[in-house]
């Protein structure tokens, strides 16, 4: 990662403006009741399938929008890049005389840096959307799609209105926008000519669709005798009724509103308010739009209808704002966007900030796999420049079983002068960073595959293997034993493969899309020996690789030989508690009478909930052994550990750990628990270093003696 | 379907919904509402009224005259210093507490985007379900602009904090009449 962007990440956490903003609206709540009463899953299918088919064929699409709307006496151009674009709009100013623009809110205008160009000629272009207005008072880009001034605070914001109008304000937000009203509504009628987007290009009729609260596309498309639109191609749909789940999403979504205060269909001139015809231009406009829909794994972006909802559930844009993740565009989608628009080559350290919870995949209108997008870009970095070099030893290191699990074992020796009740609070210089605000838990001395050979258990007709994974293995063998204990209860016998290894997810999620696939199939055939019922996984990163990565990557690496196996080892792969909740429904594990009743929260691991869906299981199977659930705000939002992301965004992490310990601490409940070793790793560092009472256990250490 | 209507618009921002029985009584209450609003002959003041199909039940220029200030023809100059912008929609939506307005003639734009309030009158018969079924009744192929309003003019763009009558009206009052047809008054 660059230096510039370390430091702006520093800059913009000390600035928690929008985080705040963010966190008052409580998005997820508003956004629930504007979709009540609709099947979001059914909605979005629909979407997904018009924009899908509509990025097929776009070139075809714009061109029956073009002879559509020429039919209606609108003139179109088609500009393949930024450049033609911006050059067809200052070449039409020129021939028109155009010296004064008002503007509606156009992300593609920004994209091409219109505001700037036209400048350069002499043409001045005034934003007229609040917000926009607020950033160029500011000279700021926006740092939210939706809503492009949401990092400022009214009291900026007032000082700069201040400026601009010459008279002492307050910092009262409704007078400010009265004020901004005062201060724009007389450039609509001056303009000579008014530029907007549109958020839908209907092929069919030659229309553009514009959604607006202010008024103010109202008034710009209205007031100056000339309007010219600049709209992507990504914005085509076939036919008219299909803008319809379009408009049922996109507010619903972006503000949480059922519908925007205006929704305009225009599809010709009309006549100004002198009589005369007003011009109607519209600019489609490619610039790589169709390099994308050609790429077989990106096609699915042009899918999006920049509602933003990406950005407001995004635990890591609430921190550090569009200004850091995201260029122009912003957030999730706008990484993936700036990666193929932006004439600026910045995305591939804004892809680095993606933590991989996939929190943008649940609400996204268009079914984009936005995290699966982005991790695809950092693949396609890691192809083209390599990991670093450190990094990418590192990951070598943890596929050769041997030398990574020696140099744990030394680690567990070299540790110990930092090591105090099992966790590392200090480290030395450099390495300082780590353990700064949260403890480090130790290596085991004695790593659950030694312990495993220990233990006695009954001989059961069905087997179990038990794939720890790493940090079982060699940081809390002792879950590893509880599991081993629970499952002898219910009849079975748990096998341990020797050869098992790391899992392959950090490989994967750092992009290195082979050495995953490495990483399976060392796994695979170790896993299957002796036949066994279940594959139990207890952490859920592990369990996603082996029901879920390990079939898709190994087709994606061309191993294809090896498919039919590592669909057998996802078909038995159960999580650890998924399989209690199974075992005591089916009245092979009966808790016992009487226990006494204790309090947790669980936090949802963010591959378990949305990467293999598992989270009503765990809560089942605790409330059914003594646990009553006190839920924490945000359950499932992520507790900033992300595998290697803790040590990558050290900064970041902080701040999100931060924010999990507050809700936990809310709860006021004895125990935090989650089926992920790393979110426990990271939340019991964090609750040690804060001193709280709460303890961090695992749910395997939490039923062990639970059982009759 | 009313009932859906007028709940959906209400807490659209800044909306009232009325209803009357009769244009007669429609009229009455647009007539104190201009009166309470004071409008006069003067920039700020003025009240004006878009073409619509309404304007054939009475006698514009008995009303003009007892009310100055309210001007049946709408200039860019005198929407501008309207305080009251009176227009006839189309369609009511009850799922959004929408309105469809045909936009093709700027009046209708210019009456209903810069008033401070627009008074905006709807047949009562002419509510139907949602954007579908308002799709099947206004196509852009046979009109060249259609607007959906939807309550006041509002922005959240400050701190995320609502704030009504950014650019448009920020007030709506819809008066609903029972009486009236789409393309005129009801024989």
């Amino acid at each position: 990662m660059k230096q510039d962007m370390s430091a702006s990440i520093k800059k913009a956490l000390e600035n928690q403006n929008l985080a705040g903003i963010l966190d008052r609206w409580n998005y997820p709540a508003m956004r629930a009741k504007a979709f009540e009463g609709i099947d979001f899953e059914e909605l979005r299918g629909k979407i997904a399938s018009i924009k899908g088919d509509a990025a097929g064929r776009l070139d075809e699409l714009a061109d029956t929008f073009k002879k559509n709307a020429e039919a209606n006496g609108i003139k179109v151009f088609r500009a393949n890049s930024a450049e033609a674009a911006r050059q067809y709009i200052a070449d039409l100013c020129k021939e028109k005389g155009v010296k004064k623009i008002v503007k509606s809110k156009s992300m593609a205008t920004e994209e091409i840096g219109l505001n700037h160009f036209l400048d350069e000629f002499g043409i001045k272009s005034d934003e007229t959307d609040l917000g926009e207005w607020i950033c160029q008072l500011a000279h700021q880009t926006p740092s939210h799609m939706v809503m492009p001034a949401l990092h400022l605070t009214k009291e900026e914001i007032s000082d700069l209105f201040a400026k601009e109008t010459q008279q002492p304000l307050d910092n009262d937000i409704q007078k400010l926008v009265k004020v901004a009203r005062g201060a724009i509504r007389e450039k609509f009628f001056e303009a000579d000519m008014g530029i907007s987007g549109a958020n839908i290009a209907i092929a069919e009729t030659g229309t553009i669709v514009t959604c607006t609260n202010e008024g103010n596309a109202r008034l710009s498309t209205s007031l100056p005798k000339i309007h010219l639109a600049l709209v992507g191609l990504e914005k085509l749909v076939p036919n008219y009724t299909d803008a319809a789940p379009i408009l049922a999403a996109l507010p619903r979504n972006a503000t949480s509103q059922l519908i925007t205060s205006y929704v305009q269909f225009i599809s010709a001139p009309t006549k100004n308010d002198d009589g005369s015809m007003k011009e109607v231009h519209i600019v489609l406009m490619d610039n790589n739009r169709t390099k994308m829909a050609a790429d077989p794994k990106f096609k699915e972006a042009l899918q999006c209808i920049r509602c933003a909802a990406c950005l407001n559930v995004c635990p890591v844009y609430r921190l550090v704002t569009g200004h850091v993740f995201g260029d122009i565009y912003t957030g999730g989608i706008g990484t993936i966007l700036t990666a193929w628009f932006n004439e600026l080559k910045s995305a591939e350290d804004i892809q680095a900030l993606c933590i991989g919870c996939d929190k943008c995949n649940q609400v996204c209108p268009g079914k984009i796999d936005i995290s699966g997008l982005i991790l695809e870009l950092r693949h396609r970095a890691a192809n083209k420049e390599g990991l670093p070099f450190i990094y990418k030893s590192s990951l070598q290191v943890i596929n050769n079983r041997k030398v990574f699990h020696t140099m744990l074992r030394a680690a567990s020796v070299l540790q110990k002068p930092f090591v105090k009740d099992g966790f590392i609070r200090h480290l030395p210089m450099f390495l300082s960073g780590l353990s700064e605000f949260r403890s480090l838990p130790s290596i085991a001395p004695k790593p659950f595959r030694d312990i495993f050979k220990t233990i006695k258990q009954p001989k059961c007709e069905e087997k179990a293997v038990f794939f720890a994974g790493c940090a079982i293995d060699f940081v809390y063998p002792k879950t590893g034993e509880a599991i081993v204990k629970i499952l002898n209860k219910a009849g079975i016998e748990v096998l341990f493969p020797e050869e098992q290894s790391c899992c392959g997810i950090p490989h994967w999620a750092s992009g290195s899309f082979d050495m995953a696939a490495e990483a399976a199939e060392h796994n695979i055939a170790p896993l299957l020996e002796g036949d066994p019922t279940y594959v139990v996984v207890s952490c859920g990163s592990c369990t996603t690789a082996l029901k879920k990565e390990w079939t898709k990557i190994l087709k994606e690496q061309n191993k294809e030989a090896l498919i039919p196996q590592a669909q057998k080892v996802a078909e038995r792969t159960y999580m650890f508690t998924e399989l209690v909740d199974k075992l005591i429904k089916e009245k092979r594990l009966t808790p016992k009478e009487g226990l006494e009743l204790h309090t947790l929260t669980y936090h949802d691991s963010c591959h378990a909930k949305r990467q293999v869906g598992i989270y009503k299981e765990p809560r089942e199977a605790l409330s059914a052994t003594g646990f009553e659930i006190k839920e924490m705000t945000e359950c499932d939002t992520c507790c900033g550990m992300g595998g290697s992301y803790t040590v990558k965004q050290p900064e970041i992490s902080m701040q999100m750990l931060k924010q999990k310990m507050k809700h936990i601490e809310e709860t006021g409940a004895e125990f935090v628990t989650a089926e992920c070793p790393g979110c426990l790793l990271q939340i019991a560092g964090g609750l040690d270093k804060i001193g709280s009472k709460i303890k961090a256990v695992h749910p395997a250490e939490l039923m062990v003696d639970k059982f009759q | 379907m009313f009932e859906n209507f007028k709940a959906r618009a209400e807490t659209s921002g800044n909306t009232e919904v009325k209803r009357f029985e009769t244009t007669a009584q429609a009229l009455g209450f647009i007539e104190e509402f201009l009166a309470k609003e004071e409008i006069k002959e003067e920039v700020g003041s003025y009240a004006v009224w878009a073409k619509s199909p309404i304007l054939e039940a009475f006698d514009n220029n008995a009303m003009a005259e007892k009310f100055p200030g309210l001007h049946f023809e709408v200039t860019r100059e005198l929407a501008k210093g309207a305080k009251i912008g009176i227009t006839q929609l189309k369609w009511g939506l009850a799922e959004t507490g929408s309105m469809a307005q045909d936009s093709t003639d700027v009046e209708q734009r210019l009456a209903s985007a810069l008033s401070w309030i627009h008074v905006a009158i709807l047949p009562t018969t002419k509510i139907i379900a949602d954007i579908p079924a308002f799709m099947t009744k206004m196509h852009p192929k046979d009109i060249k602009f259609i607007t959906l309003i939807t309550g006041a003019s509002k922005t959240a763009d400050i701190e995320r904090v609502l704030a009504i009558g950014v650019h448009g009206p920020e007030r709506l009052v819809i008066v609903c009449v029972d009486d009236l047809e789409l393309e005129g008054v009801a024989s």
